[in-house]
This record gives C-alpha cells, sequence and structure tokens, in this order.
C-alpha cells in the first residue's frame, strides 16, 4: 500500500522524477485526451512490470544482466503495439485524437524508469505490481490535473512570448510544488 | 520539425543548427526528462550532456552507415537497439570511471535510451544523410544539448545551493533557495529560458522581417 501511495503521489513520475515529459506537455491540451492517454500508459505499465519482472529473473539466472535495457525495451514495445491495436480495434476516433502520441508511448521514460526503479528496489511480485499501478496512475492524475489547468488557460491572458511550451513548464512547476505537500504522507 | 536539407555539403551552418536555431531542448522541446531531472548541479548535467552525446553521435554514426541496409518496417526497432547497446556502454564507462557521479545520475543514464532527442536525430536526420554530414550535424546537436542542460543545471546549482562547479559564490552568509535544486525548480528555470529563447528568436525574426522590408522584398 505505501509502495502504490509512493508512486502515486510522494515520488510521482511526472512531477517529482521528471519522467515522461513529452507526453505530458504533448496531451495534455484537452481533457478528452488527457483520460485515454493516462489509462493507455496504465495499461503499458501494468504489462510491462509483469514482464519485466519474469525477465529480469532470467536475467539473473543466466548472469546476462547486460542485456536487460534491450530487453525492457522490447518488451514496451510490445506492448505498446499490443495496446494500439485494441484502440484501434474498438475506438477508431480515440486512435486518431492520439495521433502520433501512442506508438510514442514506447520512447515514454517513465515506463521504462518504472520497469528500472522497480529492478533496482528488487521489488517483489506484488510490491512491482503497485508500484507500476501507482506510477501509472500518478502519470494519469498529472496528466488529467495538467490539462485542465491548460483548458483554462486557453481564456487566460498570457504573455505572447511564453505561450504554449514556456507558461506549461510554469505549470508544471506549481503543481509539482503542490505535490511536495505530500511528502510527509509516508512518513 | 524543421525540414532537413537535401544533402547540402557540410557546412558550418550545419554544426551551428543544433546549438541555437535548432537547439534540442530550448526551440524542439526534445530530450526534456533528463534534462530536468540531472540538472540541479552544473556538474551532473554536463556528464549527462556528454554522454548522451556520445550515445548520439555512436548511434548516429552506425544508423548513418546502414541507412541503405536497415529495412524502413523495422526501422525503429532496429535504432533502439542500436542506440541502446551504446547506452549500455556508457553506462558501465561511467559505471568504471566514477561511482559518485554514477550514483548521482542513477537510472538517468540507461533511461538515455528514451531520450526522444536522440531517436528523433536518427530518424529525422541519420537515416536520411551521408555520414560526414550526420557525423557534423550530431555533434552540434549534441553541443547544443549540453548546453541547455548545462544553461539549466547552473543556474539550479546556484540559486539552489550557492555554489557553482561546487565553489561557494556568496559567502556564509548567503540564504539557498532550496526550491530550485527540488523538482518544481527544474520546471521553473526551464520555463524561464524558453521565454528567454521565444524572445530573443522574435528579435531576430522582426530585425531580419525589417531589413527584407528595407530592401523591398
Amino acid at each position: 500500500m505505501f509502495i502504490f501511495l509512493n508512486a502515486l503521489l510522494i515520488n510521482n513520475l511526472v512531477l517529482a522524477l521528471f519522467l515522461g515529459l513529452c507526453p505530458f506537455v504533448g496531451v495534455s491540451s484537452k481533457i478528452n485526451t488527457a483520460w485515454p492517454m493516462g489509462l493507455a500508459v496504465i495499461v503499458v505499465m501494468l504489462v510491462a512490470s509483469v514482464c519485466a519482472y519474469g525477465i529480469n529473473i532470467l536475467l539473473v539466472h543466466f548472469e546476462i544482466e547486460y542485456l536487460r535495457l534491450i530487453s525492457y525495451i522490447a518488451v514496451i514495445a510490445s506492448a505498446v503495439q499490443l495496446v494500439e491495436m485494441t484502440i484501434k480495434k474498438f475506438s477508431p476516433t480515440l486512435f486518431r485524437l492520439l495521433g502520433i502520441y501512442l506508438p510514442l508511448i514506447t520512447t515514454n521514460c517513465a515506463i521504462l524508469g518504472m520497469a528500472l526503479f522497480q529492478t533496482f528496489d528488487e521489488y517483489s511480485f506484488t510490491q512491482s505490481l503497485a508500484y507500476s499501478l501507482g506510477a501509472g496512475g500518478g502519470f494519469m492524475l498529472a496528466l488529467v490535473l495538467m490539462a485542465g489547468l491548460r483548458e483554462r488557460l486557453e481564456l487566460a491572458n498570457v504573455p505572447d512570448v511564453a505561450t504554449s511550451a514556456a507558461i506549461a513548464f510554469m505549470l508544471a512547476g506549481l503543481l509539482s510544488l503542490a505535490f511536495m505537500g505530500f511528502a510527509g504522507l509516508g512518513g | 520539425m524543421p525540414a532537413p536539407k537535401h544533402d547540402a555539403p557540410v557546412s558550418l551552418d550545419t554544426l551551428k543548427a543544433g546549438v541555437w536555431k535548432e537547439n534540442p531542448v530550448f526551440i524542439m522541446l526534445l530530450g526534456l526528462c533528463p534534462a530536468l531531472a540531472v540538472s540541479n548541479t552544473a556538474v551532473n548535467s554536463l556528464a549527462m550532456g556528454l554522454a548522451s552525446t556520445f550515445v548520439l553521435l555512436g548511434a548516429s554514426f552506425l544508423i548513418s552507415l546502414f541507412r541503405n541496409v536497415i529495412p524502413k518496417q523495422v526501422r525503429i526497432a532496429s535504432y533502439i537497439i542500436i542506440i541502446a547497446t551504446f547506452v549500455t556502454v556508457v553506462d558501465y564507462t561511467i559505471h568504471a570511471l566514477s561511482l559518485e557521479l554514477y550514483n548521482a545520475l542513477g537510472a538517468f543514464i540507461q533511461l538515455i535510451v528514451v531520450n526522444c532527442m536522440i531517436l528523433g536525430r536518427c530518424e529525422a536526420y541519420a537515416s536520411k544523410h551521408r555520414v560526414s554530414t550526420t557525423m557534423v550535424n550530431a555533434v552540434g546537436m549534441g553541443a547544443g544539448f549540453t548546453l541547455a542542460l548545462f544553461l539549466v543545471g547552473s543556474i539550479r546549482e546556484i540559486l539552489g545551493f550557492g555554489t557553482f562547479f561546487g565553489i561557494p559564490l556568496f559567502g556564509p552568509d548567503f540564504q539557498v533557495w532550496a526550491v530550485f535544486i527540488l523538482p518544481p525548480g527544474g520546471f521553473i528555470v526551464l520555463s524561464l529560458w524558453l521565454v528567454l529563447f521565444a524572445a530573443i528568436q522574435r528579435k531576430r525574426d522582426r530585425m531580419a522581417a525589417g531589413k527584407e522590408g528595407a530592401y523591398g522584398s
């Protein structure tokens, strides 16, 4: 439970560890794309976490840990492909909305980062599951919050030079400041 | 993304593009995750920048060399594997050279694999250009990336620790601005640099437009 909360709020992947910033900035301009994107990431994270756990056991057993990075990437790429096909089949509209950002989940550092952290911290199977669920949830939370803020921002009067990216980062900074308030939560 | 020039001869512009006009971090917003995550001191950000540059150079070289051999359908997968190989090399090298640095950068060395700057350059440039042009461009891009990281990292270190490369700047009475070493500081510093770059860019555009107007074009 603590691991879940930790990944969800205290060490939020996006706002505290700076992982997955590209989709965070890219997809967070509308709330109705932020939700499905978040869900897709959660699914990929779960699949990747389970596979990474299994692969790591194999790698350690055969003492070929230097292949870890390559095999993780391969697993993530296949998981993304799976999600992509599912979304395409069930909701072509959504598929078009997410566009290039869907295949780019492969290079979303949040997912590889999650898999690597899980390995470094030597989590057990259930711990890994809780961690990946928390991490994915955290990503979705940050994405949706950010999208909400940016939708409001469209009506605001932003200085010319600070449009889009710069103001988005400023917001992310404030959001991250707010999330730091969770730091004492786990004790 | 700016369209790559059709095999133009190697020139200074190929090199300079990456540093200023197409700066991966400030202009194209690529490779942001490592740019923020490890840039809390100047040394860390410099090391990260150099490590990424090395990977970019190696991967660009191989991809450009094999650009006619790699089938189009599996190119992304092949790129990733080439990149992952170089990252593993960097990872083990840093581990051997400096344990302190290795611990400071942590998992972020391995996360160079998913640095979109590198994959982006491989896809947009290395796969379409000769080896020589690619290498010059990669050096420029790497320098631009390192510069950006260094700029963010220096500001954060100066304000957050009151030091620069570990040398105290302000004397013992300086009250450190701790928020700048923490995550929010990273976002805020980057956002300020973005504003600055956008402002400079705008001024240049206006000046260029003014000149053209004067010539009556």
